[in-house]
């Protein structure tokens, strides 16, 4: 029993942190809001550079061939950096899915699916590390597909079935979202023995890793958009003074703050602790991952209520930098299985263990 | 990052759970605050001590077996699996003892460690005074120097264990002229000397959980003093930080109610509400994350890093936590929830209501919340002082 990351894992965290304070500060952030795309190619590319996307890609696709333990650290770090691409999407969810096809000799869809080019799931797992493709995955936990508007290669289930649809096969319809920053569309493309990758049995349990994926990757996004919504409510209760002393020296102020922090503090290991059960394919992966997504989903957005009630009314307004991240811990906390749906899944695992 | 148990690890959880199968009564012991119940329990503090079980982090020379963080972890994981009795000398061994460990002398540790884990004097708490609760820094009780003896006047209250227990540990004032936190002193007083009368205060279950201490002219030699004269404040707080921190509450604890808890409902043929039903998982969830989290501090300490004020946030979490668990208890127990555990129409609801009650007092005990809130908003988040 070692539950610690190693130094490693906490280098290559520090140097994405410090690379998105550079590269995704609330103002690059806010200028991508009334852009056609709303995403940064320019940033994409150097978020292959830095590795990012290719940490799960397996070695002998040019990856880092890293799990989940060493992935569920910097996509903390995109949380609190409120980044707005389909990191989750792509390096989280999109990449282990196309590895697990990249296993089998003959993929049909993916051939198919590319135009007869008969580039197999490795070669856009390739691509995918050197920054040359966007994955986005529609999962029937997610009514809408985020991203579909960048991606070059969409997995989309439809039942049990995984297709694997390039761009030119499908069409899409902005959802318009409460955070400015979110791109959902409703997605339309028609299922095809040419376009289907896995189904059946393997179907199945390609979409129920899919989705415990990106339910831990929201959660691991959600655990920094809490720490970055309590360093922001921190720092302004410093600075505000009324009746003449900084208002966070007030005890009210104070006690919801530290409520947040024992909720983000308690949250973090249950987070941890799942990215391990994914990355060993654990018994307990599904309710591990559940726990992960309540937990963190509670703790961020109490995080931003707290936020919110600490900055008063400058914080109700558009121009404060606040509502970046309360809005993304709304969206994260519906996405890939709402709180209420993995407290569920949780009872029901509890109800069928007898004495637990 | 590995979650999984080294051999080595197996292998200690199964010699302590074949040796607490051997050696747990069958029958469970009465309330250690009563006085035949506190025997009873002395006497387990002796059995566990003969297995070398009593304090398991502790040195082989004290009576433990300088085992890691993480086997004392398994070893509460299997103690309570094993429906253990509680620990009746819980003050000296998870809270003294510690601070011995990091402040006393090696003459203090040879003297008080052994007689601590065999359970032949166990430890009740002296912090609280009438006027200073959250407000410790406010104590008044003195501890005169004289010669080679500290003189100690004055009255502790709330006194865990003091009413059958042999010893207390507290600070008392030695500098007259000090104020608040300054001119403290950490000293250790036999309960049973001269001029030490202890009034046992009946606590909301009816039982004598602690006590009133009243100190006339009691005479203490110096070499009692845990730590520096004056600096009895700093030993304290470390003192209270392992009240607050790892020790006192292992996660074991927790996940021993949520799996009673879960059996209960399961009893009940589910809940008769979809919140309990909720409120039941949440217990669960509760429960892991604080073992998820004492293994994350564990490891963290094992590797090197210490833990000052993150001790408030464990505190706070588990003492809301426990009342959550009692709480869903007594609503799922519904109209049985009030009648105590000897009600002939009790049914299966057993000792719900002495937990709940019990539980209640997690709030308050070993620093109020409020105040830990305070220490983790000052201390953790930097805010300003009030």
């Amino acid at each position: 029993m070692r539950f610690t990351f190693t130094e490693d894992q906490r280098h290559f965290q520090a140097s994405v942190r410090t690379f998105l304070e550079k590269e995704c500060t609330p103002a690059g952030v806010r200028a991508l809001w009334t852009t056609d795309t709303g995403r940064s190619s320019e940033r994409w590319a150097k978020l292959a550079e830095i590795g990012l996307l290719g940490i799960l890609v397996p070695e002998r696709f040019g990856g880092l061939g890293m799990d989940e333990a060493d992935l569920v650290l910097l996509l903390e770090e995109t949380g609190r950096a409120a980044l707005p691409e389909p990191v989750i999407e792509t390096a989280a969810v999109g990449v282990p899915l196309l590895t697990a096809l990249a296993g089998q000799r003959e993929c049909a869809g993916l051939t198919e699916a590319t135009g007869g080019a008969r580039e197999l799931a490795g070669g856009w797992l390739t691509r995918v590390v050197s920054g040359g493709a966007v994955l986005t995955v529609g999962h029937g936990a997610n009514p809408f597909v985020a991203d579909a508007h960048v991606a070059d290669l969409l997995l989309l289930a439809h039942d049990d079935e995984v297709h694997a649809v390039v761009r030119e096969r499908a069409t899409w319809e902005r959802q318009p979202c409460a955070d400015p920053s979110r791109r959902l569309f409703r997605v339309t493309w028609s299922p095809e023995s040419g376009t289907r990758v896995a189904h059946g049995e393997e179907g199945r349990r390609l979409l129920a890793a899919a989705f415990d994926r990106g339910a831990l990757a929201a959660a691991a996004q959600l655990l920094g958009i809490g720490q970055a919504l309590i360093d922001m409510a921190v720092r302004y209760a410093c600075q505000r003074e009324q009746f003449g002393k900084p208002i966070g020296s007030f005890q009210a102020v104070k006690h919801m703050l530290a409520n947040v922090a024992v909720r983000l503090e308690f949250a973090r290991p249950v987070v941890y602790r799942a990215a391990f059960s994914v990355a060993r394919d654990a018994a307990t992966r599904a309710v591990d991952v559940s726990h992960a997504k309540v937990a963190a989903s509670e703790a961020a957005v109490q995080a931003a209520k707290v936020a919110l009630q600490v900055h008063g009314a400058v914080g109700y307004t558009w121009e404060m930098d606040l509502h970046i991240w309360m809005k993304r811990a709304w969206a994260l906390e519906t996405a890939w299985g709402t709180g209420a749906w993995h407290r569920a899944r949780v009872a029901a695992t509890l109800d069928e263990s007898g004495d637990g | 990052m590995d979650l999984t148990f080294t051999p080595e690890e197996d292998a200690f959880r199964q010699e302590a759970r074949a040796w607490l199968e051997a050696h747990v009564p069958k029958t469970p012991l009465k309330s250690m605050d009563t006085a035949e119940g506190f025997e009873q329990h002395r006497r387990w503090e002796r059995t566990l001590n003969q297995g070398r079980w009593a304090m398991v982090t502790w040195p082989i020379e004290y009576g433990g077996r300088g085992a890691s963080l993480i086997e004392w972890l398994i070893f509460e994981e299997e103690y309570y699996r094993a429906g253990s009795p509680g620990r009746v000398n819980q003050n000296g061994i998870f809270l003294l003892g510690p601070t011995l460990m990091e402040f006393g002398t090696e003459a203090q540790k040879a003297r008080y460690l052994p007689c601590m884990a065999c359970g032949d004097e166990i430890w009740a708490q002296g912090w609280s005074e009438p006027n200073a609760g959250s407000d410790m820094a406010a104590i008044r009780a003195t501890a005169r120097i004289e010669g080679d003896h500290y003189v100690l006047n004055g009255q502790k209250t709330w006194c865990s264990r003091a009413a059958f227990g042999d010893w207390l540990f507290g600070i008392f004032r030695t500098d007259p002229r000090s104020e608040r936190h300054r001119g403290l002193t950490f000293i250790l007083v036999p309960l049973r000397g001269e001029g030490v009368k202890v009034r046992p205060v009946a606590q909301l279950d009816g039982e004598t959980g602690f006590a009133e201490v009243f100190f006339d002219e009691v005479r203490v030699p110096r070499e009692n003093r845990l730590g520096e004269e004056h600096q009895g404040w700093k030993v304290a707080m470390a003192t209270a930080g392992f009240e607050r921190g790892l020790m006192l509450r292992s996660p074991a604890r927790f996940q021993a109610t949520a799996r009673r808890l879960l059996a209960l409902y399961h009893a009940q043929g589910g809940a008769p509400d979809p919140c309990l039903r909720d409120a039941v998982a949440r217990a669960w969830m509760d429960a892991e994350a604080y073992s998820l989290n004492t293994y994350w501090t564990a490891s963290h300490l094992i590797a090197g890093g210490t833990i000052g004020a993150e001790a408030s946030l464990n505190k706070i979490f588990w003492s809301e936590m426990d009342l959550r668990m009692h709480e869903t208890a007594l609503a799922l127990l519904g109209t049985r929830a009030e009648l105590l555990p000897h009600a002939p129409g009790v049914g299966g609801a057993g000792s719900w209501l002495d937990g709940f009650l019990f539980s209640l007092a997690g709030p308050i005990y070993a620093g109020t919340n409020e105040i830990q809130r305070n220490v983790i908003a000052e201390r953790l988040l930097k805010l300003p002082r009030d």
